[in-house]
């Protein structure tokens, strides 16, 4: 025995002295869920049990009091507000999300199959997360100067003669919106989609082209259906980030369209604490109900443990 | 900077020398272990303020900048973590009556009989009797007893709160690029600038402002604008969403940044505005004014109270610090702003002629005047925009408010924004 094996095995020994008494299998499950479970439980889980109970609080301008009330769920079902800011930002969610579904598709494609060296993998795969190394309010904001009535794109087409009055849809505008979004959840498309495709086996490529398969049909036949997991999950998260956002709608859209979560800012600033519960409730309930679906479309637990 | 730093000084010892009240006046031993936490909105919260503060009265002031909804919150969950409150007068209607503020005793103020009439009588100079519609300052200064948790309709020995920075709020226009004169809040909804007006995302000031213009164009009449009726609520939001389809509004902005840029880069040629953000576009070089108009201003002010948890010494440290406030350094300072103290008399020792007779009388400007970080904000022989002090705070039409009907003004300015 060498000197290096006898310390090793001095420390194994150590070790095993050391150690505590064996736990039965499911004590050792729980304890290693544990951490997570803490911290969705008083983090999430506790947080969303109160304000589930303000939501049936009573309030006036000096206060909430305990209350089992109906009417902030009654003002929020019927005021056309609710309908239309829902309905505003489900067309953003499908919008943004086929965008950057096609184009996320496309990039994560294009780096798994195409890009041949694993070194030119990784430096496209950084220029792509280059733009998160700066926080998402300046890549929001950096829109408008480029975007607004005499920024830069505007002078740009008025210079070389394209148009010869400034196109005023480009900012304070749906398309404005959009475009922001776009930019900042593409790469939460790219990520879980390039990740499902690199688990894909070449050889089924391979196998599909000598079995005279077209290139189309090895799309439809093999890459999309085991990309399916990366696909939703990318959906999942492009989805729950439009929903509950506050900051690119006010900005990009010059208040002139509200977010729920907008509109949710304007009742607490407003001191308005339980109908303000109440809209963040039903945010919840709906976003939960919608990520079931999706989830129930594919299975992703399933797959991911595959 | 470096200027203002050196003004600061030279303030400073104007005022040892002259004797202004000769702080500080307590002089207990223990007095240097006080610390003084004073909340309020980043236009009046200011550094500079506190530490000029900490160096003339002996024991240390602390600033702690909060946004509106957060600075109330802050007041209603944590009052005892705080010491002073500096806050918007419309706010006192969430703040009395919930055991987070006391009041000041008149005795314990020095400058009472110096505070303009405006907040003494609720009238101007002239005897006129200034506007009460939305939240006066008359209706909401005085409390009935010491524990300030009662307003009292006719004037008492106490107050909520000392009264420490008052504006009049019009429209900013950019006269560079409006084409035309403008003269009334009503061009505010003129077709003239469709797709170049901007407007407050906040229900409180937003339909205000709307409402000076639908009352100007005679298309509305209101009881009192600043706490209107359902029924006059539902009428100006009918009409401000016909007014937005018309695709009158470029944008709504919810904060002072937006409301420069959108100004600067041209993007809005008239909308409702803040003074210091008139000046913030104008110490870029670009035309920018604060437009005087027939119907008069969106009147508001900020008091200045005890928390109700203070005591004792630190009761008296902040009695000292009340006075110290009105005595003029914080007068000059906000008045770079184009903002006015309470007792303005007070202030004149801080400021130099010069830039008295440009902030207070409404004069040509003899040298250049600056702003409080020390830029040029106007050139020598402009005047400002709106004439002396009192040609501005003596034509209030409406004061800023929280309305009575404010659950239900929410509602329908959700529904406004989100159309």
């Amino acid at each position: 025995m060498s000197a290096a094996q006898e310390v090793i095995a001095q420390q194994a020994d150590r070790r095993r002295g050391w150690r505590l008494p064996a736990l039965p299998d499911w004590a050792l499950s729980w304890l290693q869920v544990s951490p997570l479970a803490v911290i969705l439980v008083v983090l999430f889980a506790l947080p969303t049990l109160l304000f589930l109970a303000v939501s049936f609080f009573d309030y006036d301008r000096t206060g909430i009091y305990p209350a089992f009330l109906f009417d902030n769920y009654h003002d929020l079902f019927s005021t056309p507000a609710t309908w239309r800011l829902y309905v505003s930002s489900l067309r953003f969610a499908l919008i943004v999300w086929a965008i950057t579904l096609v184009i996320g598709f496309n990039i994560a494609h294009f780096l798994i199959f195409h890009v041949r060296t694993a070194a030119v993998r990784t430096v496209l795969f950084l220029l792509c997360a280059a733009p998160f190394w700066t926080s998402g309010l300046i890549r929001t904001i950096a829109w408008i100067p480029f975007l607004g009535r005499n920024g830069a794109f505007n002078q740009m087409l008025i210079h070389i003669g394209i148009i010869s009055h400034p196109l005023d849809f480009l900012l304070f505008s749906d398309f404005a919106v959009i475009i922001t979004y776009v930019h900042l959840f593409t790469l939460l498309m790219v990520g879980p989609i390039a990740n499902a495709m690199a688990k894909i086996d070449p050889a089924l490529l391979e196998a599909a082209r000598d079995a005279g398969a077209s290139r189309w049909a090895v799309m439809t036949n093999v890459i999309i259906p085991l990309s399916k997991t990366g696909i939703t999950l990318g959906s999942i998260l492009v989805f729950t980030q439009v929903m509950g956002d506050f900051f690119v709608v006010k900005q990009m859209s010059g208040g002139q369209s509200a977010s729920i979560v907008s509109a949710l800012s304007t009742e607490i600033s407003a001191m308005q604490y339980p109908p303000a519960a109440a809209s963040a409730m039903l945010l919840v309930v709906f976003v939960a109900v919608m990520v079931a679906g999706m989830m129930r479309i594919v299975d992703v637990r399933r797959e991911l443990v595959s | 900077m470096a200027k203002l730093t050196r003004r600061a000084a030279l303030a400073g010892a104007t005022a040892a020398a002259v004797g202004t009240g000769g702080f500080p006046t307590i002089w207990a031993q223990n007095i240097k272990d006080v610390t003084l936490i004073h909340a309020g909105p980043p236009v009046t919260a200011i550094q500079p303020i506190a530490d000029q503060a900490t160096k003339d009265l002996g024991f240390k002031v602390q600033m702690q900048k909060v946004e509106n909804a957060d600075l109330l919150n802050r007041f209603l969950s944590q009052s005892s973590t705080l010491d002073v409150a500096d806050v918007s007068i419309s706010y006192l209607r969430y703040l009395v009556g919930r055991k987070v503020l006391q009041a000041v005793p008149l005795a314990k103020y020095k400058y009472w009989d110096k505070t303009i009439p405006l907040f003494t009588k609720g009238e101007y100079p002239d005897g006129r009797k200034a506007s009460t519609d939305g939240i006066s300052p008359i209706s909401v200064l005085y409390a009935t007893d010491i524990t300030g948790q009662k307003q009292a309709t006719s004037p008492t020995d106490f107050l909520t709160g000392i009264p420490s920075i008052t504006n009049g709020d019009t429209l900013g226009i950019r006269p560079d690029l409006t084409g035309r004169p403008v003269t009334s809040w009503a061009d505010l909804i003129s077709p003239d600038f469709k797709g170049k007006t901007a407007l407050q995302d906040s229900p409180t000031i937003g339909i205000i402002d709307v409402a000076m213009a639908l009352e100007s164009s005679g298309v509305v009449k209101y009881g009192n604008k600043g706490n209107m009726t359902k029924p006059e609520i539902d009428k100006t939001i009918d009409h401000m969403l016909e007014i937005k389809r018309s695709g009158q509004f470029r944008s709504f902005w919810s904060s002072f940044d937006q409301s420069v840029n959108l100004m600067a880069s041209g993007e809005v040629v008239i909308q409702s505005m803040w003074s210091p953000a008139v000046t913030a576009v104008r110490t870029r070089g670009i035309p920018c004014t604060f437009q005087p108009l027939k119907e008069g201003y969106r009147g508001w002010a900020y008091t200045f109270s005890p928390m109700a948890h203070l005591s004792g010494l630190k009761l008296d440290c902040f009695y000292e610090y009340m006075n110290w406030y009105s005595s003029g350094f914080q007068g000059a300072f906000i008045a770079r702003e184009g903002y006015y103290s309470g007792v303005p008399e007070n202030v004149k020792k801080f400021l130099t002629p010069a830039e008295w007779d440009y902030w207070y009388e409404g004069k040509v400007a003899t040298t250049d005047i600056l702003d409080p970080f020390g830029k040029v904000m106007e050139k020598a022989g402009n005047k400002r925009d709106g004439g002396s002090f009192w040609e501005r705070m003596g034509k209030i039409a409406v004061w800023n408010s929280v309305m009575d009907e404010d659950r239900y003004l929410t509602r329908r300015w959700n529904e406004f924004i989100t159309a």
